[in-house]
């Protein structure tokens, strides 16, 4: 079957392309780039005025399957990456049961087979997550794993973690941290500062995230190994990663799109979907976490896509689970806030939501050359759309961005020959 | 005039003469309660739920009191834990009271911002009994009632806090509602007690106790909330009583004749000694008899709007 995209913007930094041409696509492979092609297709596409990029790659994604299929399910969580514009995901561990055995990994990838989204499982770093000893990595990285981590808290202890660093580097996977120590956040259910005294709610410290960022890389001077920081969110973590980087680690980091669209001034309302983990920071917080993604030091921007239903959400603040949505939510803001703001370029975003994190989870290539599989993820980066909780593909709506009026998304992936524009879905 | 607000969720925002009206309101009332028949029939036919999901004993009774002596009816609805270990939501357990047509709900709740989330589930009205370590506003409108009857003024005094701030709703509304109209206000009590970033707020803090009285025309002390993990702040109550605890000779060290107030319960010995809870200076019974005034002007501004 042949598919041929019209008068695209092609952006692609891996090969230098950045400039406005078809692409022809047959069979699912790219056959042919060129200014103007004309040949007889069955789908023909006209993209005047969109671009087309590697896929996109969100590296820090709940799917709740197994365990809590009410939530988010492998396939709805994929359908609605895909309709964020993302052709790959990987999946933290923090499932019941643990993706933290080979048998879970299999059960993972056996889902999401023949899906248009490629899902990649991160592994447990520690048996169910418990932090007592380490989980199967071996068996794990053999199933398919693409890093580890104990997400949804940090890696218990120093002696776990070298051990964690020394054994996941004989498989050159990362550890996937969440950077929190918790003996500084117990209760706490939104950033300390004003605003927490304020609102009279328990408070998590920042303080908390960059001790355990200067832990982990302490260690992985040590010990070796690959460490990636998961969701940061503080000025001090910035500026860690920032230093360690310059030092020749091999060290990279993640940033959400809600810690650098919002302050925790949108706790006010206490509106449970504002209650993340990380805490939402302050506005000093958010300009570093800006600046981190200008200079290169911040890597990449994964959304810590994390459903939960509408029960749960309703309780009260302190009491309802940390998490919002964010796969639908993503491209939108970050060129919202981003792009259309002059932080970051196309190309950078280009970096930052497909190249950086395939090349630091070793997922499938998506480049936009002669002979590859067509791995795509296409933009509308001017449309102004309002993002609508009830109309969207993952099965939980828990978004705090309900009726915010952004700048750009992603209108179409194609990926595993199959097509998704405009919600219109085929088989190429 | 009616009030600014529909509910009273705190003194955050609350305009000047949003507190004033309450406060003035709050005088007729309070020759009410001193009169044999202390009953009005302003509420008649109005029904007020006291929803308290945290154990309150005085504050209760406070408002079912001002409720009762404005002829309202009444409902007392008491969870000894928070609704989420009753299996039922917040919403649920609300929107199945509101159901049976009531009016008025006063709610007690360990989660900070419960009242506000209230409001957007029912379309009654709501009063903010005390959430978490948010606010408390009637306690702080009858301490700033008691402090203008005892001194003729709230602007410009200098007006202290002394103790748990980290944890305490009565002193972030007392510091609210201070500002707004005016008094200086200030906080003392451990480092550990005092939350990061408070002197935003317009606050001064002191940690030395000598300094705090001599800064001070009132003392509102707090108590220690040991329920609330508060002894893990400091070393030990001793040490706590040596260097925060209120005592005759602390006062007369600092040759001050202050205005002493505590939202109570007292943990005597602690925060205060006996002798300066029961002394001259002290009035924090009239602060118990102030609250029921203070409670009857709230229910009324709010009940009574259309």
């Amino acid at each position: 079957m042949k598919v041929l995209l019209q008068n695209a913007q092609i952006i692609d930094p891996q090969v230098k392309l950045n400039r406005t041409a078809d692409i022809l696509l047959e069979d699912g492979i790219i056959t042919k780039i060129d200014e103007s092609i004309s040949i007889k297709a069955d789908h023909v596409l006209d993209l005047k005025d969109k671009i087309i990029s590697p896929g996109f790659a969100d590296v820090h994604v709940h799917l709740r399957e197994p365990g809590r299929e009410d939530e988010e399910t492998i396939e709805t969580g994929s359908s609605a990456a895909a309709a964020g514009g993302f052709t790959g995901i990987c999946c933290m561990p923090n499932t019941e049961p643990a993706i933290d055995s080979a048998e879970v990994v299999t059960f993972i990838k056996e889902k999401a087979k023949g899906l248009l989204v490629d899902v990649y499982p991160i592994g447990a770093v520690t048996k169910k997550r418990e932090g007592k000893e380490l989980a199967f990595l071996g068996e794990m990285a053999e199933a398919g794993v693409v890093g580890f981590s104990d997400d949804g808290v940090a890696v218990s202890t120093s002696h776990l973690l070298k051990y964690a660093f020394e054994y996941s580097s004989m498989f050159n996977l990362p550890i996937v941290e969440h950077c929190e120590d918790s003996s500084l956040t117990v209760d706490g259910v939104m950033n300390e500062g004003f605003n927490s005294t304020k609102f009279g709610l328990p408070p998590h410290p920042s303080l908390a995230e960059d001790l355990i960022a200067l832990r982990d890389i302490a260690v992985l001077d040590y010990s070796g190994g690959r460490l990636h920081i998961a969701h940061i969110s503080t000025k001090g973590a910035v500026e860690i990663l920032r230093q360690a980087k310059k030092r020749g680690l091999k060290v990279t980091g993640e940033a959400a799109p809600h810690h650098f669209t919002l302050t925790d001034d949108a706790v006010q309302t206490y509106d449970t979907n504002t209650k993340v983990n990380p805490p939402l920071r302050s506005q000093e917080d958010v300009d570093a976490i800006s600046e981190g993604l200008k200079d290169g030091t911040i890597d990449c921007i994964a959304c810590d896509h994390a459903p939960h239903s509408i029960e749960e959400k309703e309780w009260e603040y302190i009491y309802s689970p940390f998490g919002m949505i964010g796969l639908e939510t993503s491209v939108g803001l970050t060129l919202t806030k981003l792009y259309h703001t002059k932080i970051l370029s196309l190309e950078d975003i280009v970096m930052k939501m497909s190249i950086n994190p395939r090349e630091i989870f070793n997922l499938a290539k998506a480049k936009i050359e002669v002979g590859e599989n067509a791995n795509l993820t296409i933009l509308d980066a001017n449309q102004n759309w309002t993002v609508d909780r009830f109309n969207l593909k993952s099965k939980s709506i828990n978004t705090p961005f309900h009726g915010w009026e952004l700048k750009g998304r992603a209108i179409g992936v194609i990926n595993n020959k199959k097509l998704i524009i405009n919600k219109q879905e085929l088989n190429i | 005039m009616p009030l600014e607000s529909r509910h009273l969720l705190g003194l955050e925002g609350v305009p000047k003469k949003d507190i004033e009206l309450i406060l003035e309101t709050a005088v007729g009332f309070r020759e009410i309660i001193d009169r044999p028949i202390k009953k009005v029939p302003t509420l008649q036919g109005k029904t007020v739920v006291n929803l308290f999901f945290e154990s309150s004993t005085r504050t209760r009774i406070s408002f079912e009191l001002a409720e009762k002596r404005l002829s309202a009816d009444v409902l007392n609805f008491t969870a000894s834990t928070s609704s989420l270990t009753k299996g039922e939501t917040l919403k649920d357990t609300v929107r199945n009271i509101e159901a049976m047509k009531i009016d008025m709900v006063v709610m007690r709740h360990t989660a900070a911002g419960s009242p506000h989330y209230l409001t957007q589930l029912i379309d009654s009205y709501v009063i903010n009994a005390g959430d978490g370590s948010h606010e408390h506003p009637t306690q702080a409108l009858l301490d700033m009632y008691t402090i203008k009857e005892q001194m003729g003024k709230l602007d410009r005094l200098n007006v202290c806090i002394i103790g748990d701030i980290s944890h305490s709703r009565v002193a972030m509304s007392n510091i609210f509602g201070l500002l707004t109209v005016g008094a200086n206000v200030a906080v003392c009590g451990p480092a550990t007690m005092i939350p990061r970033d408070l002197k935003k707020l317009g606050v001064t803090v002191f940690h030395n106790l000598d300094d705090a009285i001599q800064f001070s025309d009132v003392l509102n002390i707090l108590r220690i909330q040991l329920e609330r993990g508060a002894a893990s702040n400091f070393p030990s109550l001793r040490e706590y009583s040596r260097l925060y605890g209120i005592s005759k000779e602390k006062l007369l060290r600092n040759k001050k004749d202050v205005l002493i107030m505590h939202p109570g319960p007292i943990n005597r010995g602690v925060e205060l000694a006996s002798d300066i809870a029961d002394g001259s200076s002290s009035v924090i019974l009239q602060q118990v008899t102030n609250g029921v005034a203070v409670r009857m002007a709230v229910l009324y501004l709010i009940g009574t709007r259309n």
